[in-house]
């Protein structure tokens, strides 16, 4: 009932922002921040008051609260929610970046103020429910619903070419979104003949036999969906367009959270539900996620846009994600999670930083700013550190992430891991041209820019204070993350079962072959506890 | 009634269907467009009757009832944007009506 | 595990973690106060915070020597902790991290101490001591990491800060673009570092130092492919850092960062990482013979190569960076063969003597309107007797002046250890003698053009003591630091090697006595020679006839742009780079799902075309529909 609320808080919560918009422009913003205060609030309590599963394996299992509801129980479709750490770990990045979000946007959105926020918050609830559906058709449902708010918020608040990015990045995820419902459907339907009982529940759905064959095209149709929406090359082209077109707040959701959903789909639904077909696709997917890595690195370089710059960014960094999925071993899912919410701070900092340049300058284009490090000192350091955390500078959060990615992923494919840790020299090149153009150099300010330039005021500073401590924090100190997503992660795993450790462990065990003589009897020492090869 | 007697009624009902096509095809005057639809109908209509009385069904009868209250309806909805498109344009010419397009 | 537990164990570990961490609090009170704090301030924040370190490191060293061979632990939190690997926040404090450690707070303290004067007129001033801090914190934490990935978080570290400190004056693009090729360059060398852990955590499952290399003795047969593999990977990283062939191009192009900087960084300590790492992971590279070969191979050809560059220099800094690249070679080469506390020792000897060179330049150009150009100085001795004296010691150590200077014996000791090695022992230690010849006629032609000869420019105002002091110090420490290590004939002392010896295999030497005094003297005599030949061409006035000769001008111009290095990768890696990108700026893959859009739009053209409006033509469409529809049921 809890969960049901959580979703039900930022729904009502949008809604009275709409009203409020009469009663002054500033209401809808304190409307928007208090639903998500409140739903913070009860997220927490949640947890709290919960079975105790977040650290250590219970009679639970991963779960830590759920709700269940017959909704339509002829066509097997139930109200379901279900939380566990990777949820939670979700959810809570979702609910502080809508909540910094809404900050930014305090002075840059102006026009229908009530409406704004409405959908901003609507966005919100329908990725929360993303997270939180184990009823595939509710799950569809949520993932639709999280489309409309943000097209309009695209469309409505967006920068020049709103329209076209809007229609894009709406064709896009819903197309690729139809490709999944019928992959839905098809496995509901092949259940029913199997079992004869029609369910869109996720736990009796995930154990259906499935030919190899159907199963392959099954979680291609899942995968595909997913795919659009982490993205990865090539079809990750609607995303430069929306985030570069979409008002800051727009930005730092599409980039902080809406592209998790992706992730997250693929960890919760791809590999769980069809195990055999996810590790045939496997090498195919890691070789799109390292392609992703270095084709959204050199492109991102190429960019004069700050915010297309930043765009191609998430590109690469979402590569790891992909790979690491693929890869399905303990550490490397570890690392994808710290990955999805190391990126959502640094990238969306990143958004929000550029947000108030464009605020002060009115131009994002590299060609004509330069050597804003004078004017504007504290915009500027902060801006630096941002994109060294995105460099993957160690001790900022994005390092752990793909050091553990790369260090998961070695195990299963050693060529391609080494390809996408190339990445890792293409991101300091995008990252420091970025910094290098932007604030270094002689000192460049555009005619139309807002004089005199202020640096950041207490607002501004605020927000990206606490988006630089969570970066370092993170960096530092991931343990807390690392030990919320265990139970849940160890949970998919065992889920997916038989193959996918197998994967695992027969790569573990290819690499000792490698060593000529083998006159020595040691097998290397293994870290992941589910790729079970052999004991030595 | 006989096999063949039937088969007289469904060439009848055929060539009369085929002069509606041809009536509508080959008019331009709204209003004869209008008739040859009529025409149309009335031909599928007798091809049921014929059916019904062939095999001694009411299944005929209830669908000609049908079509008679179809075609009814058809002609009223149809002379009233007729006369509507003809208060405007002064004209009854369906290639007139073009100027709706766009 | 401590030594021994108890009360001062606890205290020393305490000291152990504040060593790195007063250096970070000095960053990160500067970073917070936002430039807003006043100069001294900032001044006491960053020269203090290193001091203080360097009081602590004393302390330890003190308490370390009088515990006689033990290991300083302390772990401070666990970092990662998942199923699979375990790292921990921790620092170990042995004989070799030790040295280390002392020889960085010191220098640190000393070059922070001159900074406070130098930039005393910069407007960065605030900004210069927080990128200093947070360098010295991020050296301070490679060097006492016990766990290879916290010993990565402080290599990147310094990355990072010798990035910000060579564009350090951002207005001018070229300083940015410098810091981003060594940025990019080092980078490069690092990624090779962390597939080398990759690999190792895969195999062995730990990173942290010691159960990891003693996991890979057991393991992993001498010269197998794994830890060759690795050992190449991590050599990667060392010579990207190091700046060895073939990554040694960022270090000449670095020096457009603060004089300071240069001394700190780009001479004493940063660029000694690789040596650090390499001696650190002595165990695995004994494991890969082969690796450890090239390691001497690379040092050997750097040596040369940066000699051979340094000689055509005019830049004063560039033949300093030059000199540190042929000197980190020398260490290179003495980890080559195995002479791992003779490496140690050629890093101690070079921290204060480059260091010392580079103050005194940077001593020189504050005086002279930041004159680079050796030959726009000139007859400088009389008017800047502070810094002529400097520099004099410097290059003398540098240039193994025998006897008297710490260089002499650091190097002195490298040569014989190579002599001795085989194989290639002899191709080795000749290399190194020509280096040893070369060197001092590189430096004392800088000595010569900018010190003798006629004057060009005109010295304005006397140096405070934040700048007399540290050059004094480590004028005394360029002449004696060499006095712990000597060979037979000069009294055998072998202090540092048996401090070092609980921590880096020692290897017998195996020439005799006798032997290892006619080396030594061949090398006396070569570095005489070296002194000679600079004055005859650069102190005489010879110089004029050997530009006259074209060869010589050509080789000088190829030697000049460091062996034509920075061309060939212009045009085999960062053109074709650029070039991709420029051409794809705009997604190839858009424009086919652009291309898609068209279609749609052709096909939605086309389709439109039907509805055309006309009443009758739709009529006959249907009409047609439904014969074919007909025909389609009856025939088909």
């Amino acid at each position: 009932m809890m969960l049901t609320w959580v979703i039900l808080v930022p729904v009502i919560g949008g809604g009275v922002a709409v009203l409020a918009e009469r009663s002054g422009t500033d209401a809808p913003r304190w409307i928007a921040l208090a639903a998500v205060a409140i739903d913070l609030a009860l997220i927490i309590a949640i947890t709290v008051t919960g079975p105790a599963a977040l650290t250590a394996a219970s009679a639970h299992g991963p779960w830590l609260a759920e709700t269940y509801w017959r909704w339509i129980p002829q066509l097997g479709i139930s109200f379901r929610l279900d939380l566990d750490g990777l949820s939670l770990v979700l959810i809570l990045l979702a609910l502080s970046l809508t909540a910094l979000s809404v900050m930014t946007s305090w002075k840059e959105i102006a026009e229908r103020v009530g409406m704004f926020h409405a959908n901003l918050l609507w966005t919100l609830a329908g990725i929360v429910g993303v997270f939180l559906a184990l009823d595939l058709f509710l799950f569809f449902f949520f993932w639709e619903l999280m489309l409309v708010p943000m097209y309009f918020i695209i469309a409505l608040w967006g920068h020049e070419r709103r329209v076209y990015a809007a229609i894009k990045f709406f064709l896009f995820t819903q197309g690729s979104g139809l490709v999944m419902l019928v992959a839905i459907l098809a496995l509901v339907f092949i259940h029913r003949r199997a079992t004869g009982v029609l369910t869109f529940d996720y736990f009796a759905l995930r154990g259906t036999p499935l030919s190899p064959r159907l199963a392959f095209w099954m979680m291609l149709g899942f995968f595909f969906a997913f795919a659009v929406k982490l993205p990865t090359v090539p079809v990750h082209s609607w995303l430069p367009d929306a985030h570069t077109e979409a008002p800051t707040a727009g930005s730092v959701l599409l980039a902080g959270v809406l592209l998790k959903t992706g992730a997250y789909g693929l960890l919760r639904f791809v590999v769980p539900l069809f195990p055999q077909a996810a590790h045939a696709f496997a090498p195919v997917a890691m070789l799109l996620g390292a392609i992703s890595v270095l084709y959204g690195a050199a492109l991102s370089f190429a960019q004069d846009d700050m915010k297309r710059l930043v765009a191609y960014s998430s590109v690469s960094h979402m590569g790891f994600v992909l790979l690491a999925v693929f890869a399905w071993t303990s550490l490397s899912l570890h690392g994808a999670m710290v990955e999805i919410v190391a990126h959502g701070i640094s990238t969306g900092a990143l958004f929000i930083v550029v947000g108030m340049l464009q605020e002060r300058l009115h131009t994002r284009d590299l060609t004509r700013i330069g050597g804003l490090a004078a004017a504007l000192p504290r915009l500027s350091a902060l801006m630096t550190v941002f994109a060294i955390a995105s460099l993957g500078l160690p001790g900022l959060g994005n390092f752990i992430g793909e050091f553990l990615i790369l260090l998961g992923s070695f195990s299963v494919n050693r060529s391609l891991t080494i390809v996408a840790s190339l990445g890792l020299v293409a991101a300091v090149i995008y990252a420091l041209a970025l910094i290098a153009r932007a604030l270094h150099g002689p000192e460049r300010i555009p005619p139309q820019a807002h004089m005199p330039l202020t640096d950041v005021g207490a607002r501004e500073t605020t927000v990206l204070a606490v988006l630089s401590a969570a970066i370092l924090w993170l960096g530092v100190y991931p343990r807390p993350l690392l030990d919320a997503v265990a139970t849940g992660l160890g949970a998919l795993q065992s889920a997916a079962g038989v193959t996918m450790t197998s994967a695992s462990g027969s790569g573990a065990q290819r690499t000792p072959g490698s060593a000529p003589g083998g006159d020595y009897s040691g097998v290397p020492v293994r870290y992941s506890p589910h790729s079970a090869g052999p004991a030595p | 009634m006989p096999a063949n007697t039937l088969m007289h009624a469904w060439i009848l009902a055929v060539v009369l269907f085929g002069l509606g096509v041809a009536g509508l095809l080959a008019r331009r005057n709204l209003v004869f467009m209008l008739m040859s639809i009529e025409i149309m109908l009335n031909a599928a209509g007798l091809a049921f009757i014929a059916a019904g009385a062939r095999w001694g069904q009411a299944d005929g009868q209830i669908m000609f009832i049908l079509i008679l209250t179809l075609a009814a309806a058809e002609v009223s909805v149809g002379l009233a944007l007729i006369l509507r498109l003809f208060s405007g344009t002064e004209s009854v010419d369906a290639d007139a009506a073009r100027a709706l397009h766009d | 595990m401590p030594t021994r537990p108890g009360r001062c164990t606890t205290d020393m570990a305490t000291l152990l973690w504040l060593v790195p961490a007063l250096p970070l609090l000095g960053f990160l009170l500067l970073f917070l106060s936002a430039g807003r704090a006043p100069r001294p301030v900032s001044a006491l924040i960053g020269v203090g915070s290193t001091a203080l370190a360097a009081v602590f490191a004393l302390v330890l060293a003190g308490w370390l020597l009088s515990q006689g061979s033990g290991v300083l632990r302390v772990t401070l939190w666990r970092w990662i902790a998942t199923a699979g690997l375990q790292v921990a926040i921790g620092f170990q404090l042995d004989t070799l991290s030790l040295v280390m450690m002392l020889v960085v707070t010191f220098v640190s303290f000393l070059i922070h101490l001159y900074s406070s004067e130098f930039m005393q007129q910069d407007e960065g001033y605030s900004r210069f001591f927080a990128y200093m801090n947070l360098f010295v914190a991020s050296m301070l934490i490679l060097v006492l990491a016990d766990d290879l990935l916290l010993l990565f978080l402080g290599w990147e570290g310094v990355g990072l800060c010798s990035y910000l400190l060579i564009g350090f004056w951002y207005r001018n693009p070229s300083n940015g673009y410098a810091a981003r090729k060594a940025f990019i360059v080092t980078r490069v060398g690092d990624t090779a570092f962390m597939i080398g852990l990759l690999l190792l955590a895969t195999h062995l499952g730990t990173l942290a130092i010691g159960p990891m290399l003693a996991g890979a003795q057991v393991q992993w047969p001498t010269g197998s492919v794994l830890p060759t593999a690795a050992a190449a990977l991590l050599l990667g990283g060392a010579v990207g850092k190091s700046a060895q062939l073939p990554l040694q191009t960022w270090l000449p192009d670095a020096m457009a960062g603060p004089t300071p900087v240069s001394a700190l960084i780009h001479a004493a300590t940063m660029v000694t990482a690789g040596v650090y790492l390499i001696a650190r992971m002595h165990a695995l590279f004994e494991l890969a013979p082969s690796v450890l070969l090239a390691v001497a191979a690379i040092g050997a050809a750097t040596l040369l190569l940066a000699a051979f560059a340094a000689l055509a220099q005019h830049d004063l800094k560039r033949i300093l960076a030059y000199s540190t690249m042929s000197q980190i070679g020398y260490m290179f080469l003495a980890l080559g063969v195995g002479a791992w506390s003779a490496a140690i020792f050629h890093f101690m000897t070079h921290a204060f003597f480059k260091a010392l060179l580079f103050l005194a330049a940077g001593a020189v150009m504050m005086r002279i309107n930041d004159e680079h150009n050796i030959f726009r100085m000139g007859g400088l001795r009389r008017e800047l007797p502070m810094a002529f004296w400097s520099f004099l010691i410097g290059s003398a150590s540098l240039a193994a002046l025998p006897l008297i200077t710490a260089g002499f014996y650091s190097k002195d000791l490298i040569l014989w250890s190579a002599w001795n090695f085989r194989p290639g022992g002899a191709v080795l230690w000749l290399a190194g003698l020509l280096g040893a010849l070369i060197t001092p006629i590189y430096i004392f032609r800088a000595v010569f053009v900018v010190f003798f000869g006629a004057q060009h420019t005109r010295p304005s105002s006397r140096y405070g003591v934040r700048i007399v002091l540290p050059l004094t110090v480590l004028s005394v420490l360029a002449l004696t630091a060499g006095f712990v290590e000597t060979p037979h004939a000069l009294g055998s002392i072998s202090a540092l090697s048996r401090l070092l010896a609980s921590t880096l295999p020692t290897r017998e030497l195996a020439g005799s006595a006798a032997l290892q005094t006619v080396a030594m003297v061949i090398a006396m005599v070569l570095a005489l020679l070296g002194i000679a030949i600079a004055w005859w061409i650069y102190g005489r006035g010879a110089a004029g006839a050997l530009r006259a000769s074209a060869p010589v001008r050509a080789l000088a111009r190829w030697w000049l742009g460091g062996w034509g290095f920075d061309w060939l990768y212009d045009q085999t890696l960062v053109q074709p780079f650029l070039w991709i990108t420029r051409i794809n700026r705009a997604d190839v893959i858009d424009t086919g799902y652009g291309a898609l859009a068209a279609l749609g739009r052709l096909a939605n053209g086309l389709l439109s075309q039907t509805e055309d409006g006309r009443l009758r033509r739709y009529a006959g469409w249907i009409a047609a529909g439904s014969l074919v529809a007909v025909a389609v049921a009856m025939f088909a």
